[in-house]
């Protein structure tokens, strides 16, 4: 097969052969239903080192482990990669933090309709943080396609021609049916996915209400999987309806009961954005000083999630936003970027 | 009066057929698709990138392309892959972009200003729209014109246009048919010519003239021969367009 365009710029990350995944999968995962709850802070020593690949589950601000990001803040884990695949303010957090050193993007330096993020721009802009490739989104999502269906690629005909795909690691080739370009898409394999869904079991079977993003792929394409879940459920809840089960137990190395774990971000159905703590954030944000300090009270100065809870503003918070997300309480004002 | 952002909202829902799928961001493209969808087209079919397939929120517009809003009212709701693969298909005809530059084939850059590997500025990266720019049939480009963002030659090409002219999309294997149809600035609307697949005058906003279309461009403009000045918003578009977003989100 002749490779039409090859670029020298981009190397492959994340990427490993099929049949080692094959071997790392018969050595690592187990069919056995074993108890796999335990604390953050063991399933995050457990599951993320020092260099490791990492992603998270979710899109954008939305039904993302922030609880477990945190924790990867406060253990001080550092010299992560990343990929940005529509990350949003999980990410941020680890670039303001500086646990992030090297990142694959799809998007990643913007929070939509609240504007520019600077902490990750910043930490690009000064050579903190180093971009190591660029894709799109639906060429992530393939990219975990691709390592889910045990196949070194997957092929798109998307970003074609661009200085995206320049850059990304793909390789485009003749289709040998149509005769024309192709752009085949490397399987990617992050050391560690961090997912955080409405409910699992003791084992890790994992249900996801509304839309899955691209958790059903990382979670089959990565080596260790973390599970955040808002509520451990009873073994029957999950055999009761096995179709609403997205995630396996067997792919799922850790469960943490962790309820809201998202926040300040949403989780559909159960409760909204903390539009109030986004502004916090957004302010923050703004000076490194700044990002320090709300680091020191929300991150480092919160011994557990738990805490952390407390000084976003405890129950009573909560309750509101689930309020909110139910439409029992009006949306407040949306947080934005000011300055 | 309409704002600049109000006129280039409600000019980008009118192009909007009554019936069609088209691929949404939040925001402006947000605004403008729900605009036609409450006024002239019932049967628009919303889809967002984070899987929501067919939403009609109420309350209040999405912020996120991810939330539950985006398929609340809707038809399905799916995954990344789902919506992606339905834009690979050729099931959505219309697609939103925006970005910091554009050239005069409607190549768009959202990625850096400067060099790569040492960004003078980093932006959020393609995100999907280099996905949406290389695979929706119809894409309307949104965005604030001057001579900074209209540029001769892009600092990256982030999501294809016409590439570098006619006949280029379909050699570099992109699906035939697709490509930059609309771009709508504060000035006015363009078109791309079918012949030189470069960007040309359609219609003007009230209180421009020919000459401001060229003094806000580094590349040359060609004119329609059959250009005119776009209807102004009427009272109805106006208050439909600002009860969808109260709180001025976008619009202020």
């Amino acid at each position: 097969m002749t490779i039409t365009k090859e670029t020298d710029v981009s190397r492959l990350y994340g990427w490993e052969h099929p049949d080692k995944m094959r071997a790392y999968r018969l050595e690592h995962k187990s069919f056995a239903k074993k108890d796999k709850v335990t604390t953050l802070q063991d399933a995050v020593s457990r599951g993320v080192k020092q260099g490791d690949y990492i992603v998270f589950g979710g899109m954008g601000s939305v039904r993302n482990p922030i609880a477990a990001v945190h924790e990867v803040i406060r253990q001080k884990i550092g010299d992560l990669t990343i990929g940005t695949k529509g990350s949003q303010h999980d990410w941020q957090l680890l670039a303001a933090a500086g646990n992030i050193t090297k990142a694959e993007v799809s998007y990643g330096f913007a929070d939509e309709v609240r504007g520019l993020a600077r902490p990750a721009r910043s930490a690009v802009e000064s050579g903190r943080l180093k971009v190591l490739s660029e894709t799109t989104n639906a060429g992530f999502q393939w990219r975990f396609t691709a390592a889910m269906k045990g196949l070194s690629f997957y092929p798109t005909r998307s970003s074609l021609g661009t200085d995206t795909l320049q850059y990304s690691g793909s390789k485009t080739i003749i289709d040998p049916f149509t005769n024309e370009q192709v752009e085949l898409l490397p399987a990617c394999y992050p050391d560690v996915a961090v997912i955080h869904v409405h409910r699992a079991d003791r084992y890790g079977n994992c249900q996801i209400d509304g839309n899955v993003a691209e958790d059903i792929e990382i979670a089959h394409a990565a080596k260790f999987v973390l599970v955040t879940a808002e509520e451990i459920v009873h073994d029957e809840v999950i055999q009761n309806d096995p179709a609403l089960t997205k995630i396996p137990y067997f792919v799922v190395d850790a469960v943490v009961e962790t309820p809201y774990g998202s926040h300040p971000n949403q989780a559909p159905g159960l409760y909204s954005f903390d539009e109030d703590h986004w502004q916090v954030w957004l302010d923050a944000s703004l000076t490194d000083e700044n990002v320090e300090a709300y680091l020191e009270e929300y991150v480092y100065g919160s011994d557990d999630h738990y805490a952390y809870l407390e000084k976003i503003g405890g129950l009573r918070t909560l309750r509101q936003l689930e309020k909110i997300e139910k439409k029992l309480a009006p949306y407040p004002k949306v947080a934005k970027r000011r300055g | 009066m309409a704002t600049d952002i109000e006129k280039m909202i409600i000019a980008a829902s009118r192009i909007l057929p009554e019936e069609a799928a088209v691929y949404v961001g939040t925001g402006m493209p947000l605004l403008a698709s729900v605009l036609a969808l409450n006024t002239h087209a019932p049967d628009l079919l919303l889809v967002y990138e984070g899987g929501g397939v067919g939403g009609k929120p109420t309350g209040r517009l999405p912020i996120q392309v991810s939330e539950s809003l985006t398929y609340e009212n809707g038809v399905t709701v799916g995954s990344m892959d789902y919506v992606m693969s339905l834009a690979q298909a050729g099931w959505i005809q219309y697609g939103f972009l925006g970005g910091a530059q554009i050239d005069q084939y409607g190549n768009l850059n959202t990625t850096v200003i400067g060099d790569w590997d040492q960004p003078k500025v980093r932006l959020p990266g393609s995100g999907g729209g280099a996905d949406i720019a290389s695979l929706c049939e119809k894409t309307i480009i949104l965005m604030h014109q001057d001579k900074r963002k209209f540029v001769g030659k892009l600092d990256f090409l982030t999501s294809p246009g016409y590439l570098s002219g006619p006949g280029e999309r379909e050699k570099v294997g992109l699906p035939v048919n697709t490509g930059p149809y609309r771009v709508v600035t504060q000035i006015g609307v363009y078109g791309f010519d079918d012949k030189t697949k470069q960007m040309t005058l359609l219609h003007l906003f009230e209180g421009f003239t020919l000459k401001d279309v060229q003094e806000n461009s580094s590349f040359p403009i060609a004119i329609a021969e059959d250009w005119n000045y776009l209807s102004p918003p009427t009272a109805a578009e106006l208050e439909a367009l600002q009860s969808l977003d109260p709180d001025g989100v976008v619009l202020a």
